[in-house]
């Protein structure tokens, strides 16, 4: 499955990319065996991970959980809690 | 549904005018300004950096808004939020809510702010004598949106 995957805030200056293109093998199908897949590939992402606490994500541009499922194609962004406002 | 989401300043006053045209109905205007402090967690802050995700966040705030309408009888509400390099004093957010009586006014304004917060996907970095930091969201701003949730 085919993923585009995007970095954001403190997230992407550890990740050292904003976004990338993912090609996820079977059982890759949620937010969160994603992000396990990611921090398995090793660094930078496993230490970018695990520095960014209270980490969210969003699929599609919608906010998302854990157990989200994922679609091929799908836009999948990970970053930090918003500071906005 | 207004939301914008920009670089340049605003006006105040020319945003409400605007909302207030053909709107003889409309008896009350509440709005929030937002803007950048000089000093955030005992540090000085010289500058700071506004980053967001483009297309999530004109999503977000739509949802915010169309909450917020679901929620008080409102007339317009108006959200511009700012990205980039802003310097203390100047101005982040507007959101503005024009209704019948002041109570939905106020009541939708402090909401959106509130969800804001919270949702919309913006992140700031502030740069300070001991170099550039991504500032930490806040327990208290999850309190304040919580507040809505318990039917208040």
């Amino acid at each position: 499955m085919n993923l585009q995957v995007l970095y954001f805030a403190a997230l992407r200056e550890r990740v050292g990319r904003a976004s990338e293109r993912v090609d996820v093998p079977a059982g890759v199908a949620t937010v969160g065996e994603l992000r396990a897949w990611l921090v398995a590939r090793g660094e930078p992402w496993a230490s970018a991970f695990a520095e960014t606490l209270r980490l969210r994500a969003a699929v599609d541009q919608a906010m998302a959980r854990d157990d989200t499922a994922l679609a091929e194609g799908a836009e999948v962004a990970f970053f930090p809690p918003v500071t906005g406002g | 549904m207004a939301v914008r989401v920009q670089t340049e300043d605003f006006d105040v006053g020319a945003e409400i005018r605007r909302l207030r045209e053909s709107q003889p109905g409309v008896g009350a205007v509440a709005a929030f300004v937002g803007v950048v402090r000089d000093l955030n967690e005992g540090e000085g802050v010289a500058s700071m950096t506004l980053e967001h995700y483009p297309g999530m966040t004109e999503r977000a705030l739509e949802q915010i808004e169309h909450r917020a309408r679901s929620r008080w009888n409102v007339a317009e509400i108006l959200v511009i939020h700012r990205v980039g390099e802003l310097q203390p004093t100047d101005q982040i957010v507007l959101v503005v809510v024009t209704s019948r009586h002041r109570g939905e006014a106020f009541a939708a304004c402090e909401f959106v702010m509130d969800y804001l917060k919270t949702e919309a996907p913006f992140w700031k970095k502030e740069l300070t004598p001991e170099g550039s930091r991504w500032v930490d969201a806040r327990e208290a701003d999850d309190a304040a949106r919580s507040r809505w949730e318990q039917g208040a």
